[in-house]
């Protein structure tokens, strides 16, 4: 049934056609069983899945919680906050101590970018990258693409902007190469500060004009801003920020067309993104979080062997 | 000239004392007094006594180094020996074996050691760590007590005492007063200041090249200008005081303009480049591996090409490895975490042979005037020299012999080698000073 195999899934950087193809199609007839009155399928019973929560999360240990749920896996959960290197242990003792407890498949968030790479070399288990530092969030690139190809169907020439700080974003990344992969055209919009100087080399355009990138695309993708880059010396005021790269109702009024906005959550309401546009009919951000949930069976699934075909 | 039996030689290497062995044909290039010759090389009591053919009736000990070349000992200006407060990571005897079996008759070891070498007593207590070793150690002493970057070491009796390079190496001097008043200071000695050049503003949580490489890997980046600026600034302040300055390490190519262009102005101004950053590129850091983790970082090829080119046209002047050993468990951990640095002694020669001088890149006159005469000469040091009356301090090495480098061969502590799996041409043989010969069999 299935073509392609996954070993592991660390990023959407080098990741086929046929690759996010086959876990969008999947994510599809996962998302028919989220619809059902038994939202439960026994397609990973006896495969046991650790979620290994370096950096706090909430909505993202959430939805890979339910997904494993609902496909019948064993889920073991483990949060660790802080370095792994406080502690006297390193990353490495850690996730060995859950090898030895015999775990299939390891869901991994850590704030090092890298850090899933550095577990694929070293253990049997199989790894998702829940998201690496600034590096990649490659089941956020997936279910952000499902989102755009539910909506549009066809993702060959489409057009995303994607809207704030790309210097720190791992979803900007997993977009980037995703969507590429896809044959979508991409365009970065955000201050000076916040959009790496090289980061045309991943072929993609630039602008610090948030109306002219609106003008051009079909789909905005808004980015949380990390309230700490005021702070750092990145931004001089929210004020700003939000005066110059804030989605308002009158900017995309004044860009015209139909565009479909997208928000990885959790939204600053006011600053990147302003509640009349959030909650919106443009606003697909609470469809994300239900295919977010889809995408992460499919990649479990997929991961797990896939052979057990859905009930 | 006895041999100190309670040193163990690397595994296959045999230990011969001075008082009469015979080189026998080797190849022997001495660039910096225009020899290349093939001969046989009579040593008797630590000194060599005569460059032609053996004479008759000699009934001394014999090296056959036929095929070999021997040039004047290979000398590291830059490597990390960790003791005293790191000897997990290495001591002076593992790192004295490590430069033995690199081909190294000489190092010096920075003064980033806990406590800081910034007094006589821990020089010569690292001094004394290395006796019975056919290795020179030259500590660097640091320039500020503590390497703090607040008050100046005593330079005048260190320098008494026989130190002769100064540096707070992995954190450079801040403040440009200081940086003014140490080159004022340091004038009145000869004496120089080998600089770690960082503005460590722009590079606060770099941990690679900044550019497409790290933009890619959402790693912060170190980015080029964090080192042009710094070298700028004390090439400006060693031109403005009539001090004396030695860049660490240089790793771009504007880096290694601004170094032209100084030396055009008469700037007293000298240069190391390591093997690491004239042969490996960032692309390389694509998969995360720790190993390729350094400071400064590793450049572009452009980058490596300059290097290139300001080595062989004299901008800059040495080979230095910054040998570096982590333990193991340091280097095992995510790459944002894990220490900077890369061990180079075992591999400097075989890697620069390779890379450079048979790919047509550097010849091998310049690549031994690099890494033998000319960081004695920025140091102050005494000459190696291959000529008759002179104290012996040769490196024989094999310039035909293909091998593997392999981390678990090293007689370094650290493993953290780039180059692991490598296979080079050119391997180190033995090396003859201090009147002890050690040379590897076969």
């Amino acid at each position: 049934m299935n073509q392609v195999r996954f070993n592991h899934l660390l990023g959407l950087e080098g990741l086929s056609r046929a690759a996010i193809t086959e876990i969008l199609d999947s994510a599809e007839a996962f998302l028919e069983v989220l619809d059902r009155p038994i939202r439960q399928v026994p397609s990973l019973r006896g495969v046991s899945v650790a979620n290994l929560f370096f950096e706090p999360s909430t909505r993202t240990r959430i939805s890979f919680e339910l997904a494993e749920k609902r496909l019948s896996a064993e889920v073991t959960n483990f949060a660790a906050s802080g370095s792994s290197i406080s502690k006297g242990e390193t990353m490495l003792d850690t996730v060995q101590n859950i090898e030895a407890m015999k775990i299939d498949v390891v869901v991994i968030r850590h704030f090092a970018q890298g850090a899933p790479h550095f577990l694929a070399e070293r253990i049997s288990a199989a790894v998702i990258n829940a998201g690496d530092g600034s590096h990649e969030h490659p089941t956020q690139g997936l279910l952000d693409i499902m989102t755009m190809r539910r909506k549009v169907g066809n993702l060959e020439g489409l057009k995303v902007l994607i809207l704030g700080d790309i210097a720190h974003s791992r979803v900007a990344r997993s977009n980037i190469w995703g969507l590429l992969t896809m044959g979508a055209e991409v365009m970065l919009c955000g201050p000076g500060t916040l959009i790496p100087r090289e980061i045309e080399d991943m072929n993609v355009d630039v602008t610090n004009d948030l109306d002219e990138g609106l003008a051009w695309c079909d789909v905005v993708n808004v980015l949380r801003l990390q309230i700490e880059r005021q702070r750092e010396g990145l931004l001089p005021s929210l004020r700003e920020y939000q005066r110059s790269f804030g989605l308002s109702k009158s900017r995309l009024e004044k860009a015209g067309g139909e565009k479909i906005v997208m928000h990885p959550g959790p939204m600053n309401r006011g600053v990147e993104i302003d509640s009349d546009v959030a909650d919106s009919p443009a606003s697909v951000i609470l469809q994300q979080v239900t295919h977010g949930v889809a995408v992460r069976m499919a990649v479990l699934y997929l991961i797990s062997g896939g052979e057990r075909v859905i009930e | 000239m006895q041999l100190n039996n309670n040193i163990i030689l690397p595994k296959g290497w045999r230990a011969f004392t001075t008082e009469k062995l015979a080189i026998r044909g080797a190849r022997m290039i001495d660039p910096s007094i225009g020899l290349d010759l093939q001969a046989d090389l009579i040593i008797q009591d630590g000194t060599i006594k005569h460059i032609g053919e053996i004479p008759d009736g000699w009934d001394g000990e014999n090296v056959d180094a036929k095929g070999l070349i021997a040039c004047p000992g290979l000398f590291d200006m830059h490597v990390h020996l960790r003791e005293p407060g790191y000897e997990h990571k290495e001591t002076i005897q593992t790192g004295c074996i490590a430069a033995a079996v690199g081909g190294f008759t000489g190092v010096a070891p920075m003064p980033n050691t806990n406590p800081a070498l910034d007094n006589p007593g821990l020089i010569n207590f690292v001094r004394e760590r290395a006796l019975g070793f056919p290795v020179d150690v030259h500590p660097i002493a640091a320039v500020t007590v503590g390497r703090r970057g607040q008050s100046l070491t005593e330079i005048g009796e260190l320098f008494d005492d026989g130190v002769t390079t100064f540096s707070d190496d992995g954190s450079p001097v801040a403040s440009a007063e200081l940086m003014r008043r140490a080159l004022e200071y340091t004038r009145m000695f000869d004496v120089v200041i080998s600089e770690h050049c960082e503005e460590p503003s722009l590079t606060a949580k770099g941990v690679m090249h900044e550019g497409a490489v790290s933009t890619r890997l959402g790693l912060p980046g170190w980015p080029s200008i964090g080192e042009e600026i710094a070298i700028e600034r004390n090439i400006r302040l060693a031109e403005f005081t009539g001090g004396r300055i030695h860049i660490a390490h240089i790793s771009t190519a504007g880096s290694v303009e601004i170094v032209r262009q100084a030396k055009a102005r008469g700037v007293n101004v000298t240069a190391e480049v390591t093997p690491h950053h004239l042969t490996l590129d960032c692309t390389i850091l694509e998969g995360f591996n720790s190993d390729y983790k350094v400071n400064p970082p590793l450049r572009t090829l452009d980058d490596i090409e300059a290097l290139i080119e300001g080595l062989t046209d004299g901008t800059i002047d040495a080979i230095a490895t910054d040998h570096a050993p982590h333990a193991p468990d340091e280097k095992e951990v995510e790459f944002i975490n894990t220490p900077f640095g890369m061990i180079g002694l075992e591999t400097a020669l075989g890697v620069i042979h390779t890379r450079l001088v048979l790919a047509g890149k550097l010849s091998l006159q310049r690549m031994i005037e690099v890494m033998t005469s000319a960081p004695r000469r920025i140091m102050h040091l005494p000459a190696a020299e291959i000529k008759v009356n002179s104290p012996v301090n040769i490196t024989l090495f094999n310039p035909d012999e293909k091998w593997m480098v392999d981390r678990e061969l090293m007689y370094s502590k650290g493993k953290n080698t780039p180059y692991h799996g490598w296979e080079l041409t050119g391997r180190p043989c033995g090396i003859i000073n201090r009147g002890v010969a050690w040379i590897r069999k076969g």
